[in-house]
């Protein structure tokens, strides 16, 4: 049964499918807050099919993930091994970071890039309940006027946009709903 | 006729996985250019290798693909990578604007506006628009960090003090979102305004250089100049010979060794639309309309 769980829900077409997934990617980054569904991916829980296809769309072994302690589980770890062979590393080595917000804390340890390279960066994959409902509004590239969007925080969210261009990007997943939140975007309480 | 002895979209997996995080991180930070591990592909360099790499990593099977050189549809170029992914992709392909999903462009942006589901995909040939003034690579990456963009506008202002006006007619130099200064491609410059505020997703490859970058939808994107010698998106004062329009960008065309000339919408795709909506020009066989 173990065995089956690591081995199987990858993408059944993993071309057409990946490509569909990164769609989905590419929209969430380039308009911040506005909620896609992605599919093709069925990891074993507690990870969420949306940040299960995140990381077999972008994930693979030139790209460290940390796993933070609330999926850090064998079944979890052995999926990613088999899936994206991705090495699992500490926070601050990482390009990928998976786990909830509370989990991921403190985010500083997070890489932000450098002045020179700022892509050099983590990208965090935020497991979340639910993301249907609004916390923030959110205005910058991406954004026509403004949008409003569900954030875990907002805080750290207006400290990572501050050190523009430097800064972590996030993804927020629930389900096969996935959201992103770029550093460029500026973020408001509602 | 398909080639199953390739992988869809032509490019393999984890090439395209490098690529999709270079795009993603391009769109985090507009207008700083990605490094990315370019291939080699089965054109020559200069004929829109980086923006055949970012459409392979882009495409879906749903998409329809439409691609122009110069604004134009039917020239080798397009018709070449319009052919290759349609072999390679098995995806539709379209003269249209409006029937596009993907757009790959050599240095024109449609005249027609995009709209939300579009993506825009640049060909590059030098994504660092202050290479000509800085040719070392480790002094125009601090500069890009510390913001120092005062070498270009020494470059417009010599223009002007040499010619009377900023004499950059295309690649024109843009500043995104207060931060960036980015070369927007070689587009004339009367395609700058469409770069801003624009609703479709405009990635931009360079394969030679190795560099992406990009631009969100409506992103702040404003041409470089100084308040006493403003931008002027400047075009041909003419209409078109062909469609009768005057907004459109406009190609100039000799026709004999005398001196005769023409000018034509360097677009095709909305030059073509026009005339089949009963536009006509001064050329039009219908007579002297215009």
């Amino acid at each position: 049964m173990f065995e089956a769980e690591v081995l199987s829900g990858g993408f059944s077409n993993p071309a057409q499918d990946s490509a569909r997934a990164f769609r989905a990617c590419l929209d969430a980054m380039a308009r911040p807050g506005r909620i896609q569904q992605i599919a093709g991916a069925v990891p074993p829980a507690p990870l969420s099919p949306a940040a299960g296809a995140i990381l077999l769309t972008l994930a693979d072994a030139t790209t460290p993930i940390f796993i933070a302690k609330s999926h850090d589980t064998e079944a979890v770890r052995r999926w990613i091994a088999f899936h994206c062979s991705a090495p699992v590393v500490a926070a601050s080595d990482a390009d990928f970071a998976i786990g909830t917000w509370d989990a991921l804390q403190p985010v500083s340890q997070f890489a932000i890039g450098t002045a020179e390279y700022p892509d050099r960066s983590a990208t965090l994959i935020v497991e979340c309940e639910d993301i249907s409902a609004p916390t923030a509004t959110l205005s910058g590239p991406g954004i026509e006027t403004t949008q409003t969007a569900y954030l875990p925080n907002l805080d750290a969210f207006v400290a990572n946009s501050a050190q523009f261009p430097l800064g972590f990007d996030c993804y927020f997943t629930a389900g096969n709903q996935l959201s992103a939140l770029p550093r460029s975007t500026k973020v408001e309480a509602l | 006729m398909t080639d199953q002895a390739y992988n869809f979209a032509y490019l393999d997996e984890a090439t395209k996985r490098m690529i999709r995080r270079a795009l993603l991180k391009g769109l985090a930070i507009p207008g700083y250019q990605v490094p990315f591990a370019s291939r080699e592909m089965p054109m020559p360099y200069g004929w829109g290798t980086g923006g055949v790499q970012v459409t392979a990593a882009c495409l879906t099977p749903e998409d329809t693909l439409k691609v122009i050189d110069q604004g134009a549809d039917d020239t080798t170029n397009a018709v070449s990578i319009r052919k290759f992914f349609e072999r390679t992709a098995q995806v539709q392909t379209s003269e249209t604007t409006a029937e596009a999903t993907v757009i790959q462009t050599r240095h024109r942006i449609p005249e027609v506006a995009l709209t939300e589901g579009q993506i825009l995909v640049y060909q590059v040939p030098i994504p660092e628009p202050l290479r000509f003034l800085e040719p070392r690579e480790s002094e125009t990456r601090r500069m890009h960090a510390l913001e120092e963009y005062g070498l270009m506008h020494v470059k417009l202002y010599e223009d002007i003090a040499r010619h009377g006006a900023i004499a950059t007619s295309y690649a024109y130099p843009v500043k995104v979102e207060g931060r960036y200064v980015m070369d927007p491609s070689p587009i004339p410059k009367f395609d700058n305004p469409k770069l801003g505020g624009n609703a479709a997703i405009q990635l931009f490859g360079a394969g030679r250089e190795q560099r992406i970058y990009a631009l969100p939808p409506y992103t702040d994107v404003v041409s470089l100049d100084f308040e006493d010698h403003p931008f002027d998106p400047s075009k041909a004062d003419h209409a078109c010979d062909l469609c009768g329009s005057e907004v459109s960008y406009l190609d100039e065309v000799i026709t004999d060794d005398k001196g005769s000339r023409i000018f034509v919408c360097s677009d095709t795709s909305y030059c073509t639309t026009r005339q089949d909506e009963g536009h006509t020009g001064r050329l039009s066989p219908e007579g002297e309309a215009a």
